[in-house]
């Protein structure tokens, strides 16, 4: 056997240097700052100038100014921190019930046939009605007071939750199961170190979904015999024709939307750090 | 399901008697096996693909619940898996994964030391992605070893690591085990490093234990004659003439 043995050169100096910029080629790129804003900004420039050259009459569309102008109003002779509190705190005390019940749910039914066997199907059938179809009946039974509405927007949001929640559940690899039965822990240690975290990706999901979700379950609810919120207001402001109030209350359900849909993706990007995916 | 009578051992570390295991369609896997391992005795087990090295590790492991069969196991009672992936829970940090299941003060403490033996002292907060294959495997290992199990089963644990990382955690696993003494079932494919690392190999063949060989070489560099003679005698008993494969 005859082997020749070349010992390398090391590499001297920035003469060698390598200037290329590796990034992934098949990836959407580089994130870039005020990405979200670029959209929105758009919407706002095309109908700042549609309304001040006339081709949005005031009639359809209020100018973005009329609309500042009836904010300001709105804050400091009708009460508009009140309404908007009211409605916040019925989408909220509405979806933590709904989160509760959903993860609840999700986690029995996901963990234990029995509770599969009378769980899911319940919810799959309940999936299938549209929740607000429902408020008739629970003004049948809850009345037309802030029971009713916080249980439509609790219902409306568990689904999502649940169904969400159990998908990712399922789908945890069933190796980390065998892996904490050689460790030899507990069931209760079980659904806290394995399952709980392995379904966060899908419970962030379904968090976006029922967020969405309590929000329209909100706007629906707040036609019913509201006497604060922002959907009384937008009512209100419905009888007198008056679309500066109209679209005052869509800005607030708008900002609501995007900030809750924020909240949770910012969460979501903290909290599952341990992911690498084409997002990073 | 398998119906054994299953102890906790207070003489060698495992004794399996009379172990039969097999699946609905193929028949037997195991049938009727016998095996000893010493206190703190390295066994490589070796054999082609389907004799049941797998079936043997996992009922040892007591992972085989959906297996039918019967036979009397005694193991200790704290026994440890390393499979051939590391199986690092992927949304813990590494010294979390190594100290996962782990009661008491302390743990955080024994989880370090453990990290510092395989040598990824400084990697305690790193997700197990940012490893390589190699790492990812040696923090399995100390997961393993924080536990201080008396028997470490090991399924194929190299399989999926390239060669020169394969030999690197040979020389790290003998010395580890050398300092905690476990007895150790190592599965493999492998024949070299069957004689590299254990102090007995056992060939499986049909479900039974086909040769039981103790490994007493003074020297265990592959070069040494009597490494390649095991080495040739080993890879007889597996079927493979070494003279066909050229």
């Amino acid at each position: 056997m005859t082997a020749t043995i070349h010992r390398g050169e090391p590499a001297t100096g920035a003469a060698r240097a390598d200037h290329r910029v590796v990034r992934r080629r098949l990836g959407p790129g580089r994130r870039f700052r005020f990405a979200f804003w670029v959209g929105p900004a758009l919407v706002l420039a095309v109908w700042s100038i549609g309304s001040a050259t006339g081709l949005i009459s005031p009639a359809v569309l209020t100018a973005p100014w009329d609309v500042v102008t009836a904010f300001r109003d709105q804050w400091t002779d009708h009460d508009l921190l009140g309404n908007i509190l009211s409605s916040l705190r019925r989408v909220v005390v509405g979806l933590a019930f709904g989160v509760a019940g959903g993860v609840l749910l999700a986690i029995v039914s996901g963990l234990s046939r029995i509770g599969e066997s009378v769980f899911d199907g319940p919810i799959q059938i309940k999936r299938s009605i549209p929740t607000l179809a429902l408020v008739p009946l629970f003004i049948a039974w809850f009345g037309i007071g802030e029971q009713m509405k916080i249980v439509t927007i609790a219902l409306i949001s568990l689904v999502p939750i649940y169904v969400h929640t159990h998908n990712g559940l399922r789908g945890i690899d069933g190796k980390y199961a065998e892996l904490a039965e050689t460790i030899g822990i507990g069931r209760g240690e079980f659904v806290r170190h394995v399952v709980l975290p392995g379904a966060l990706p899908g419970f962030l999901l379904g968090m976006r979904f029922a967020v969405t979700s309590a929000l329209l379950g909100l706007v629906v609810v707040e036609q019913y015999n509201a006497v604060s919120g922002v959907g009384y207001m937008i009512m209100l402001a419905e009888q007198y024709g008056a679309t500066n109030v109209i679209v005052v209350g869509l800005v607030i359900y708008g900002l609501f939307g995007y900030l809750a849909d924020t909240a949770v993706r910012l969460t979501g990007r903290r909290v599952l750090a341990w992911r690498r995916t084409l997002d990073d | 399901m398998a119906a054994d009578t299953r102890r906790l051992s207070t003489g060698p570390a495992v004794r399996v008697q009379d172990l039969h295991r097999s699946f609905h369609q193929n028949g037997g896997v195991l049938n009727g096996l016998d095996l000893d391992i010493a206190d703190g005795e390295f066994v490589a087990l070796i054999g082609r693909s389907g004799t049941g090295k797998s079936t043997l590790l996992r009922a040892l492991a007591g992972l085989d619940r959906d297996v039918d069969g019967y036979g009397r196991i005694t193991v200790p009672g704290s026994v440890s898996v390393v499979f051939q992936d590391s199986r690092l829970l992927p949304w813990k940090r590494i010294l979390d994964n190594v100290t996962f299941g782990l009661r008491g003060a302390g743990a955080a403490q024994r989880g370090r030391q453990a990290l510092a033996e395989v040598g990824l002292a400084g990697r305690e907060r790193a997700w197990p992605y940012q490893l390589s294959g190699g790492e990812q495997q040696r923090a399995s290992l100390a997961r393993s070893l924080v536990r201080e199990p008396r028997l470490l089963l090991a399924d194929e644990p190299f399989g999926a690591l390239d060669a020169l990382t394969r030999l690197r955690m040979h020389a790290l696993l003998r010395k580890l085990c050398e300092r905690h003494r476990p007895a150790v079932l190592l599965v493999t494919h492998d024949v070299d490093e069957a004689i590299v690392l254990a102090d007995r190999v056992i060939v499986l063949d049909a479900g039974v234990v086909r040769s039981d060989v103790r490994v007493d070489l003074p020297d265990r560099s592959r070069s040494a004659p009597a490494f390649a003679e095991l080495r040739a005698f080993l890879l007889d008993e597996l079927g493979v003439d070494e003279e066909n494969l050229r």
